[in-house]
């Protein structure tokens, strides 16, 4: 039934609803600009923050703070998911997109809410930072802008799981939905908790703004409002471990070690994560070290033992389909011979090894009870978060997009060249950032700080001289960072104005995923011994450098004044 | 594939592999051990974060603070006459938060215990004490109350880290500490 309404994926041979298909265009394109837009905020934020440089004037320092923090972490990130939602229901099961027009009115909602609160941002009247903890007040048209916002998404979630209905009643799939699915599912889950945290607490925030009701507990408003900030962490992260997983499955025909593993790591992420709230609350008045200590270890860390597993499946899946191909020699032949040129493939290798090593392990470190008390606002916050979030997440989220942009917008990429090194360029330049940002907050410094000099301050302070070495590789590391943004902008953006169209017959001349893996590696497993020893290996000193550094704190701690 | 239904139509029934299994095991107990060495910590460490904190309006904060500050004010510093405050060892000491200072100096004595008090008469600010590097969030309405130990002597900046304003950068205190 290749009617209208579908066509069939060359490169794939998948039925691609064009609806679906248009809409996650028009996403991924808010996205880009989003990301484009916040991405100049932050290197001016980095050059500010670079005391030999020190850019903008203050009162444009926590402006431009301001934006970068939701034009990168809110819009672009979510308007990303929004499409990715819509991938992995719509294309990956062969359906229909539930509701179509209802989908462009919440992609409308979304972009006005995000507009609206660029807007009230770049007014000056709300640089409160993307947080904005009560007391400090922003223009009511901020919180209005980000409630749209959230309904928006919120309304694309659900057509996601009216999507997921529409394709068990038309069965469109056989048997179970694809892995990659079941982590955009528990994502969705746990989005809906989310945006619901989100609303109540940014409605009475927006009433209040409008002097329509008292005051709102700054507690509250913290736990409540981080219910929706941490949370939707995990949604991040459960749809960018799905990525890797597409990624792997897509260029190297990798199949999941075990389906039962995976799948239930993606599981753990939805029992745990919601305790999350607590990582942000750990030196705040008030709260029994009991509740900390549950919820911010996620009752035993078992949602970090989801985020583990999925630490080796993936590389093993990709060393398993590797060896399946022949390059069985050493420990890590299957990984020199990996497609590094390729930048799906270098982007999403990356983004693996730096969420687990730099974002990962610092995220535990950060969110230990008493650890936080040497590291709460300090600069290692946004260091350990651009490990996880930019490093992790929006690399993965670029090295798609080198597959969605001949998939989806059929057109082919660009600039080769420059799309070959463009995440190695970011990807390094974030891993700077992530680990000067966290040695500059080991040694104390402020975040979200115009002056770490404290020139124009009646008493002074003095950081120690190796923090503004580290402020400074910040800033070159910034550069490069955002070198490599623009380079995935230009890229692009370029490839989809201006890439050749890939019609059918092109298609089939030039495919973008190398002939399938698929049929080489479909069942291997399970009755045999799985060979994997590189990614032993790998994960061996990924456990080993957890453990370390997690002491190493604790021997920080230990020196600091008594208190209790 | 990952991106296509599982091949195996039962694949809840498949068997773990053994690397799966032990990694498991592994990152589990792992888990656990850093669980367990939150709490050990609260028995054995020395840094450990205090619970006690009181619902509090800001102007009586302020009364009490200028109060200790009347009694034990040994000096003023800087060309705005900050009060240096030179209390008792042992005994409750006030530091309050307000836009965009740290009022007022203490000056407290290596070795000894004291009860510190925080809390904000406005919007919320961050305590952190550098470079021994502590670091706790203060809050409007809310008085946290730490016993805290000075083992240095010298003189430590109390830095503002939560954004409070434009005045943000220019929030900063501090503690003297004295040998005895
Ligand atoms: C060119 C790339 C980037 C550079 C150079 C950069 C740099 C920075 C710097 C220097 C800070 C300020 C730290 C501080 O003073 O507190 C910051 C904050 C932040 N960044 Fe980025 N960043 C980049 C990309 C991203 C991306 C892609 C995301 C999200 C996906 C992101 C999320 C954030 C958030 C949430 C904050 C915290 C804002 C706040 O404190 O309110 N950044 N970034
Ligand atoms: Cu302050
Ligand atoms: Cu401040």
């Amino acid at each position: 039934m290749a009617n209208e309404l579908f066509r069939i994926c060359p490169d794939t041979g998948f039925k691609i609803d064009r609806n679906a298909e248009k809409l996650i265009k028009a996403n991924a394109v808010v996205a880009i600009v989003f990301l484009a837009v916040g991405g100049l905020f932050g290197l001016l934020v980095a050059l500010t923050r670079w005391p030999a440089v020190h850019l903008l004037p203050a009162e444009w320092f926590y402006l431009a703070l301001t934006a970068h923090g939701a034009d990168v972490l809110l819009f672009w990130i979510v308007f990303f998911e929004i499409a990715m939602l819509y991938f992995t229901s719509s294309v990956l099961l062969n359906c229909r997109l539930a509701t179509p027009k209802l989908a462009w009115g919440a992609f409308w909602l979304m972009l006005l809410g995000a507009v609206i609160a660029n807007v009230a941002v770049l007014q000056g009247e709300s640089s409160v930072m993307f947080t904005s903890y009560v007391p400090m007040q922003a223009a009511p048209h901020f919180y209005l802008g980000l409630i749209l916002f959230a309904v928006g998404a919120l309304v694309a979630v659900f057509i996601f799981f009216g999507t997921l209905v529409t394709a068990r009643e038309e069965r469109t799939y056989q048997g179970s939905v694809p892995l990659v699915t079941f982590g955009a599912i528990t994502a969705a889950i746990i989005a809906v908790f989310t945006l619901a945290s989100g609303a109540i607490i940014l409605v009475p925030t927006f009433l209040w703004s409008l002097g329509l009701i008292g005051d709102i507990d700054p507690v509250t408003y913290k736990i409540v409002w981080w219910a929706m900030g941490h949370s939707s962490q995990q949604i991040n992260v459960s749809v960018h471990v799905a990525i890797w997983y597409a990624i792997a499955a897509m260029l190297l025909g990798a199949k999941p070690l075990s389906e039962k593993v995976s799948r239930f790591a993606f599981l753990m992420y939805i029992m745990f994560l919601q305790l999350a709230s607590a990582h942000h609350l750990l030196v705040e008045p008030g709260i029994s070290s009991e509740w900390k200590i549950f919820n911010t270890s996620y009752a035993l860390y078992l949602a970090v033992l989801g985020s583990l597993i999925h630490g080796m499946s993936v590389p093993g899946a990709i060393e398993a389909a590797q060896r399946r191909r022949g390059f069985t020699s050493g420990m890590f032949e299957w990984l020199r011979k990996a497609p590094w040129g390729n930048p799906a493939f270098s982007g999403m290798f990356m983004s693996l090894v730096f969420f687990g090593f730099i974002g990962g392990i610092s995220g535990v470190v950060l969110g230990t009870e008493q650890l936080n008390i040497i590291m709460h606002n300090t600069l290692y916050v946004p260091g350990h978060f651009h490990g996880t979030v930019v490093a992790g997440t929006t690399l993965a989220f670029m090295a798609i997009t080198y597959l969605v942009v001949p998939l989806i917008f059929r057109r082919d990429i660009i600039l080769p060249g420059l799309a070959r090194w463009q995440p190695y360029l970011f990807g390094i330049g974030v891993a700077g950032i992530s680990l000067f940002m966290m040695g500059a907050g080991t040694l104390g410094v402020s975040r979200r700080h115009w002056d770490m000099t404290f020139t124009d301050a009646a008493i002074g302070f003095e950081y120690p001289p190796a923090a503004f070495l580290m402020m400074g590789l910040n800033g070159i590391f910034a550069i490069m960072a955002a070198v490599g943004g623009l380079a995935f902008v230009v890229v692009i953006v370029g490839s989809v104005l201006f890439g050749t169209r890939r019609d059918d017959a092109y298609s089939k001349a030039h495919p973008v995923l190398p002939p399938a893996g698929a049929v080489a590696v479909s069942t291997y497993g399970n009755e045999e011994a799985l060979k994997i020893p590189g990614t032993i290996m790998l994960v061996t000193i990924f456990f080993a450098a957890f453990v370390l550094y997690y002491f190493v704190n604790w021997k920080y701690l230990s020196e600091v004044w008594p208190l209790s | 594939m990952a991106i296509f239904p599982p091949e195996n139509r039962v694949w809840w029934n498949e068997p773990l592999h053994r690397p799966e299994i032990i990694w498991i095991t592994v990152a589990f107990l792992w888990g656990l051990v850093m669980f367990f060495t939150m709490i050990y910590w609260h028995f054995s460490g020395q840094q450990n974060l205090s619970n006690e904190a009181y619902r509090i309006f800001p102007e009586v904060y302020a009364e009490r603070t200028e109060a200790m500050a009347e009694k034990y004010t040994v000096r003023t510093e800087t060309n705005l006459d900050i009060p240096v405050v030179h209390p008792k060892p042992g005994t409750d000491v006030y530091m309050l938060a307000r836009l965009w200072e740290w009022w007022p100096i203490l000056e407290l004595e290596k070795g000894q215990e004291y009860r510190l008090h925080l809390s904000s008469l406005d919007w919320q600010h961050g305590f952190s004490l550098q470079p021994t590097n502590i670091n706790v969030q203060v809050h409007p309405g809310y008085e946290m109350v730490m016993t805290i130990t000075p083992t240095q002597a010298g003189e430590f900046g109390v830095v503002c880290n939560e954004f409070c304003g434009i005045g943000h950068h220019t929030m900063v205190g501090k503690i003297i500490v004295v040998d005895k």
